[in-house]
């Protein structure tokens, strides 16, 4: 039989079912290669008890005949969402000994319908990264090793690495993330796993670490589409707490996964081709467009002219959100106060030393571009860009249902590459940020290896609240890629 | 746009953060690289475009004006570093 860490949520939904082996047994196995996978650093706070006592009560709860959807699937949550009674640090020394009296609605809803929390995954400090090397907790290892180099440690990509680690290492059956610019697909790509980031609106911010708000939003990381449609069903839905939630109905998400693409039109837009884009990327990119050909669908080449200008565009509308979102940690009402002789020097101690390098950075560019004389010359034209952009989609679903398209420039890198120039790391999110922007629904499929033997991802984007064929691209694409290597750090 | 470091310090102090006058060279140097970066925009014709202020379909929803919390008074202080019958605490601001 299969390790219980090895398998996919639906089959331990099946396994479950047919009392194959209990939530507690599952639970076990999870928290035992947890313990075993620590030097990987995926886990800013484990939560064993928590996660024997949840499995317990799923297991009473299957034995009444009362087994909800998601019952007994062991969970790592980003530690940016606000859980009740369990440390929540986004990451960030600020943040020191914050217990949350509440829990966000996303965690909220998982635990409604059975899921059982293993802890809470490293990320970079505030989701803001590529890498998650910015984390006040140390980097993430990614679990896969280049084939000449085992010994390079590499990084999981980011914000959230921890996530896409405890996935692709078999620590949990699923993951949370979040998506600001990419954190959820980029990591997924530079790990093997499938990370989805719904449109925005159909998951509730509340309880989230705000980073950047217009642009925030929670998805599933998990090691198939099928579980990304599970875990999706589960995580979204209506939520007057979150003034931008959107009030219509949550498809069964699974039941999209027909298998069947014949007439659906994939759009492939020539403006995702870079310099410098390794050669394998590209191979890649030419053989996901073959394989939904092959599989019926009808390929269309498509323009997003201003594909150019998403990330500069990014770049000032995500720090100056996040400018404006972390003013909130001034030493008063929760985390670290650093004491100073009046209010104003207590404010900038505390900030000064609660904050890392990366997000004092983009707290000050984000001052920057708000500030008197500035304003309009960097703001508000970025807002009149992100129009563009989002019109650039607009005009391109007209002539397509899905667009295909590479998810990262490269793989995964070693530990210290581009980290003395800020805007190389920023480079990472090049394909991913402007569904961001646009609000549209993306997700990351694993479909091959680079030459060092490292996994790469495929991207789809979609219409908005459009999951569905996303998701039912997805399953054909992953079919079809029939992707099974394993990392060599696995547990 | 290059940044100088007196430039940096006040935008360090508009942001309320401790600057290391140590760190101000280096920082000058990552900021001005990224304003040089997401000044390519100013290539673009926005002249006939409205800022997007959010990607959500919806305006603003309306609640009724009532109170549905409350009372919660001891989980709001929790978290708090200090504070004083009941109150947040922070250092003397008026003399």
């Amino acid at each position: 039989m299969t390790a219980l860490n090895h398998l996919t949520i639906a089959a331990a939904l099946d396994g479950l079912a047919a009392k194959d082996f209990s939530a507690v047994e599952l639970a076990t196995a999870h928290v035992e290669a947890m313990e075993q996978a620590k030097a990987l650093n995926a886990f800013i706070t484990a939560t064993p008890d928590r996660a024997i006592d949840q499995a317990k009560a799923s297991d009473e709860r299957r034995a009444k005949g009362e087994a909800r959807p998601l019952d007994g699937i062991p969970l790592a949550i980003k530690d940016l969402f606000c859980t009740e009674g369990v440390l929540t640090t986004a990451a960030s020394h600020i943040l020191d000994g914050f217990v949350p009296r509440y829990e966000s609605t996303v965690s909220a809803n998982l635990w409604r319908d059975g899921a059982v929390m293993l802890g809470k995954a490293n990320l970079d400090e505030f989701a803001m990264g590529s890498a998650n090397i910015t984390s006040y907790y140390g980097p993430v290892r990614n679990p896969w090793t280049r084939s000449d180099d085992a010994e390079a440690k590499l990084v999981p990509g980011g914000s959230s690495g921890g996530s896409a680690t405890a996935v692709a290492a078999r620590l949990a059956l699923g993951a949370t993330g979040t998506d600001t610019g990419g954190s959820i697909r980029q990591p997924a790509s530079f790990t093997g796993i499938v990370g989805m980031k719904p449109t925005y609106g159909r998951c509730s911010r509340w309880g989230i670490v705000a980073f950047a708000s217009s642009l925030d939003q929670a998805g599933p990381m998990t090691r198939t589409v099928r579980d990304a449609a599970l875990m999706l069903t589960a995580m979204a839905g209506f939520d007057p707490k979150d003034s931008t939630s959107i009030d219509r109905p949550v498809p069964d998400f699974a039941a999209a996964l027909s298998g069947d693409v014949r007439g659906l039109k994939v759009g492939i837009p020539k403006e995702y081709r870079v310099d410098g884009m390794p050669q394998a990327i590209e191979d890649l990119w030419a053989r996901g467009r073959a394989w939904l050909e092959a599989a019926g669908a009808e390929v269309v080449d498509i323009t997003l002219p201003h594909t150019q200008y998403a990330l500069p565009t990014y770049y000032i509308v995500a720090p100056a959100e996040a400018s404006s979102n972390l003013a909130r940690y001034d030493g008063v009402r929760y985390g670290l106060r650093v004491p100073g002789n009046s209010l104003i020097e207590m404010y900038e101690n505390t900030r000064g030393e609660g904050f890392g390098q990366e997000v004092k950075r983009r707290v000050m560019i984000g001052t920057y571009v708000l500030s008197a004389g500035y304003y309009d010359a960097y703001y508000l034209k970025a807002q009149k860009v992100r129009q563009l952009i989002r019109d650039d989609f607009d005009r391109a679903f007209e002539a397509c249902d899905v667009i295909l398209t590479p998810t990262a420039p490269s793989g995964a890198f070693a530990l210290g590459d581009k980290q003395d120039d800020p805007v190389a790391m920023y480079l990472n999110d090049v394909f991913t940020v402007p569904a961001n922007l646009a609000g549209l629904p993306g997700i990351s499929v694993p479909a091959g290896l680079d030459a060092q033997g490292l996994p790469l991802g495929l991207q789809l984007i979609g219409r908005a609240f459009d999951e569905e064929t996303v998701f039912r691209a997805a399953g054909v694409l992953e079919g079809a890629a029939g992707f099974d290597a394993t990392p060599s750090l696995m547990v | 746009m290059s940044l100088d470091e007196a430039t940096v310090a006040r935008i360090a102090h508009l942001a309320r953060i401790k600057l290391d006058p140590k760190d101000a060279p280096a920082l000058a140097g990552d900021l001005s690289r990224i304003l040089s970066f997401v000044e390519q925009l100013d290539a673009v014709d926005t002249s006939a475009v409205e800022p997007m202020t959010s990607p959500s379909p919806q305006a603003l929803r309306w609640r009724t004006d009532q109170v549905s919390d409350g009372r919660i008074q001891d989980k709001v202080l929790a978290n708090a570093p200090d504070r004083v019958d009941g109150f947040f605490a922070v250092p003397k601001v008026v003399e």
